[in-house]
């Protein structure tokens, strides 16, 4: 099987038609990742055995027409909780737990007959843009395995760009879907904050989290969407919005014609790399070509986004990863004398380095007579910030930019400098904070790197993302173009 | 010097949902540890708080019982701190919108009427339960996740016979809209006490002193009356109060320091990220006040003014909402209420008292006890063979059958009995003639032989009548 010359609907006939079965697909899915994981790194767990057996009774029942994902291996990213298979979020903390349920979103999969093959790599409860914040291992870029993966969903993300899955969930706080998709020249959406349950997605920043897919294409990634989105009656944040049947209606290469797109000037500013800034100039040319109009547009308080996410979602992720405590499940430390011995040793040796120092900032800036000056003050930073998108998305279908301001970065580049790290995430994290969809899609290269184009939507409106996604893929040629693994460049 | 007295109640009203504030598991009692559990009460990870409507439903039926107004734009927020039985390290409580602000229950000590104002009350879940043995410490998340209300008074608390009187008030209002049992024996009432003592005319509050297991109301009071007079005598003597946490020792009537404060805790409070803003229309606000049953302050008035109880009766009746209920249905059947309020108060509380039961727990109904007086003032029984009546109808017989099949049937024709009078004064020559020199103690003497006569079945009324008349020829 090579997952670099299919897609969800071709693999999905085939299945239909007997051609391939799925345990021959779930096997082969194994072998490859046996041997590509190990320049790779992208997963952390797998489920092969449960895998195939579950694959052999879809067999048994045939894959029916009207399941398009029926047999089809699917990963997981591993802050996503999966019933009796082991769940780590990356960290020590949670180094041996097996949850006794499953995330909505892992359920969904499972009604619709998917095949989860494992749990991927990811940055510590999620915190960070590189996945070296891994209690477990260092994943790396499929296209140069010298250069990180992204993060914090840098597994997921690896594993669907070296062709292990075809298709894979992550999660996106900040950017942690669309960055590592940019980085590997793959697709990954984070969508409109209540689209899809967060029931099992172990808690980071709890008014940000977003579960969504990551696919080769934008056709693979609408349908995972329809597939994973819905109301929940576990997540009173999960909207009641119907769920369109998002790739149903990717068959127009040319449906961006009319529409009016906004490209924000600071979106191209200082600190964006040149090979970005072009690849973005010119994506915006070819919708031109497309007939839509690209409008420069501002959102002038773009720039506070950064400062203003670091200080909630942190702040959210302190009381979240409270829980962590020892005393129900994880790691508990060995030699206690009292209780706040199992406290502040169980969580100094659990957690890593990036996990502290966002606990301590979000303790910080909720803390009496700290609160109104941070915590308080970034939540009134969020309203103007959503006002911004607000105001440029009334008059415009959506809006496009860069995805990162760089390319993917050498491991161990940016790691000790905490700053710079967080600065990957100044276009991603504001979408996040305006509860906004946000594409990440192929747009170019950079020395033989990828470069994403992101495009960011109206609440609840993935279906125009999808679609002017889709006419951008058809009219050019970046998806197309696969990683020579284990090539350097 | 003369001082004066601010107080403090911060009580906590455990509700009677089916299930817990933010998850299905019941809320039960007497289960094995962690029975009513589930992953959102372990905490676990990944898993969120939904809200049980029911529980806003009671917030704000607290908030109309205690003349408070209703939110309507509220939210939850989280109160972070780390102990074994808060499984998430946080509380999901509310911190800066309470459902609830500005109430106040009227009390009455002495006779002299008061307005206690209430700052707020918030809706919030309980934590679990350590218990501790020699090695081990154990937790209990049965309780994790209860709904509880915390109603916050104003300082207008002056007294600790006005804290008394506070609670009892808050207790009966609360019981009347059926939210919670609110017994403090049973933890479905629990109340935190402060109190501070001032110099008449010092503008400052003193400092203020945090009191622990407080049991009952009384133990409230008298820990209060003690820490009054602890405080004064601290200043009399030149010394100053410090801000501590003293347990009541329920021996001794004395409490004992706990444990001083320093500084206030910071629980780091922020909005609940994961449970949605709470808009409370006018329409439901609307509808759960139609539905509120009447306050006991209402039918106080209404026993004394329309029913002819007297004061004392009418409170007495008032105690809880299922006494007055029972009433009101007895009274309903054309039971003199001067007789059913008598027979509640008196009879009916000695039994429950006796079985230490609940009057819904029992057998007695308004149908029952409405018959048995109707009997007695209708003259068919003696109050004297209503004892046995009220016991069969404790039993749950009916009072009708109950009578005519035991023979119970009061004599009250003049022809049956005044054959047995006759007989009983010419048995009784000795009795006639002290009558007639004056001695009215011989009138009880022959009733009571009378009564002998006929098995305590003759009519006194109509045996005195005629008695006195054939004394009086």
């Amino acid at each position: 099987m090579d997952y670099f010359k299919t897609d969800l609907a071709s693999l999905h006939a085939d299945l239909v038609a007997k051609k391939i079965s799925a345990r021959e697909l779930t096997q082969a899915t194994f072998d490859n990742i046996k041997t590509t994981d190990a320049q790779v790194d992208a997963f952390l767990t797998l489920n092969e055995d449960a895998a195939l057996k579950q694959a052999t009774k879809i067999d048994e029942q045939g894959v029916a027409t009207d399941q398009p994902l029926a047999g089809i291996p699917v990963a997981l990213k591993d802050n996503i909780v999966t019933k009796g298979l082991k769940t780590t979020a990356a960290s020590k903390m949670l180094a041996n737990f097996n949850p006794v349920y499953d995330a909505t979103v892992t359920e969904k999969l499972a009604q619709a007959q998917m095949i989860t093959v494992g749990k991927t790599n990811l940055d510590e409860f999620a915190m960070g843009g590189s996945t070296e914040n891994s209690a477990f291992k260092t994943t790396k870029n499929a296209w140069d395995y010298t250069k990180v993966p992204g993060g914090s969903s840098g597994g997921s993300a690896a594993a669907v760009a070296s062709g292990q899955v075809l298709a894979a969930l992550g999660s996106d706080t900040g950017g942690s879907i669309r960055q590592p998709a940019a980085f590997n020249g793959i697709v990954g959406l984070k969508p409109t904050y209540g689209r899809v349950s967060r029931w099992g997605l172990i808690a980071f920043g709890s008014s940000l989290d977003q579960i969504g897919p990551m696919t080769r294409s934008v056709k693979d990634n609408a349908t995972m969407l329809s597939a994973i989105a819905g109301h929940d009656e576990h997540d009173l944040t999960s909207s009641t919005q119907p769920v369109p049947d998002f790739a149903a209606d990717l068959t127009d290469a040319t449906s961006v014609k009319g529409m009016r797109i906004g490209l924000p000037k600071e979106f191209l500013a200082d600190g964006v790399a040149d090979d970005v800034k072009q690849a973005i100039l010119a994506a915006a040319d070819t919708y031109r070509q497309l007939g839509a109009t690209v409008d420069e547009v501002s959102l002038p308080h773009n720039k506070y986004g950064v400062a203003a996410y670091y200080i909630i979602g942190s702040s959210e992720a302190s009381s979240n990863l409270q829980r962590f405590d020892g005393i129900r499940y994880g790691h508990r430390a060995d030699d206690v004398k009292n209780l706040e011995d199992v406290y502040v040793k169980s969580r100094s040796e659990g957690f890593g380095d990036e996990v502290k120092r966002r606990i301590m900032l979000g303790t910080f800036s909720l803390s009496a007579g700290f609160y109104d000056a941070y915590f308080l003050k970034a939540a009134k930073v969020r309203t103007v910030i959503m006002n911004d998108f607000k105001a440029v998305l009334k008059d415009h279908d959506f809006i496009m930019g860069p995805v990162a301001p760089t390319p993917a970065f050498g491991i161990g580049d940016e790691i000790k400098d905490p700053i710079t790290m967080y600065m990957n995430d100044v276009l991603t994290i504001p979408v996040n904070l305006a509860g906004l969809p946000g594409l990440s899609l192929p747009a170019g290269f950079s020395q033989g790197l990828p470069v994403g184009m992101q495009l960011i939507g109206r609440p609840f409106d993935e279906s125009t993302l999808y679609k002017a996604g889709y006419a951008f893929e058809q009219n050019t040629d970046f998806h197309l173009q696969v990683p020579t693994l284990g090539g350097q460049h | 010097m003369n001082f004066e007295t601010t107080i403090g109640l911060e009580v906590h009203i455990e509700l009677k949902t089916h299930s817990k504030i933010f998850s299905p598991s019941p809320v039960a009692y007497g289960a094995d540890p962690n029975a009513n559990t589930n992953v959102i009460d372990w905490g676990y990870p990944g898993v969120l708080p939904t809200t049980n409507k029911g529980v806003v439903a009671d917030g704000i039926i607290a908030a109309l019982a205690l003349h408070a107004t209703v939110e309507q734009h509220t939210h939850f927020d989280r109160k972070n701190y780390f102990y074994p039985d808060n499984p998430k390290a946080y509380q999901i409580t509310q911190s800066d919108k309470p459902i609830g602000h500005d109430g106040w229950v009227e009390i009455d000590v002495d006779g002299v009427k008061k307005k206690i104002g209430i700052a707020e009350m918030h809706i919030e879940e309980d934590a679990g339960k350590n218990t501790h043995e020699r090695d081990y410490s154990y937790v209990d998340l049965n309780r994790q996740g209860t709904p509880l209300i915390e109603i916050v008074s104003k300082p207008d608390i002056a007294s600790p016979a006005e804290a008394y009187a506070y609670l009892e008030a808050l207790r009966q209002r609360i019981q009347f809209t059926g939210i919670s049992d609110v017994k403090m024996e049973e933890g479905s009432m629990r109340v935190d006490v402060n109190i501070s003592v001032r110099p008449v005319g010092q503008q400052k509050f003193g400092t203020k002193t945090e009191l622990k297991n407080l049991n009952s109301f009384n133990y409230v009071q008298r820990g209060l009356e003690y820490e009054e007079k602890r405080q004064q005598q601290v200043l009399m003597s030149g010394g100053a109060v410090q801000q501590e946490t003293r347990r009541f020792d329920e021996k001794t009537g004395e409490t004992i320091l706990m444990r001083v404060k320093a500084g206030a805790d910071d629980y780091r409070y922020f909005p609940e990220p994961d449970l949605p803003a709470l808009n409370i229309s006018d329409d439901w606000i609307k509808e759960l006040d139609a539905a509120m049953p009447e306050m006991p302050g209402k039918r106080r008035e209404r026993y004394v003014n329309e029913l002819g109880l007297t004061d004392y009766d009418a409170m007495v009746i008032t105690q809880t909402k299922e006494m007055s209920d029972f009433f009101n249905a007895t009274v309903a059947l054309k039971a003199d209420p001067k007789m059913a309020a008598n027979y509640l108060q008196g009879d009916v509380n000695a039994y429950l008292n006796d079985k230490q039961v609940d009057l819904q727990a029992t057998k007695l109904t308004p149908e029952h006890l409405a018959g048995m007086i109707n009997l007695i003032t209708d003259g068919t029984i003696s109050s004297k063979m209503a004892k046995k009546v009220f016991k069969a109808i404790t039993e749950g017989e009916d009072p009708k059958a109950f009578v005519e099949a035991n023979g119970l049937v009061q004599l009250s024709d003049p022809a049956k009995l005044q054959p047995i009078i006759d007989d009983v004064l010419s048995a009784n020559p000795q009795s006639i003639e002290d009558f007639n020199n004056g001695k009215k103690r011989a009138v009880g003497f022959l009733v009571g032989q009378i009564m002998k006569q006929t098995h305590g079945q003759a009519n006194p009324q109509v045996v005195n009548k005629l008695l006195m008349a054939a004394l009086q020829q």
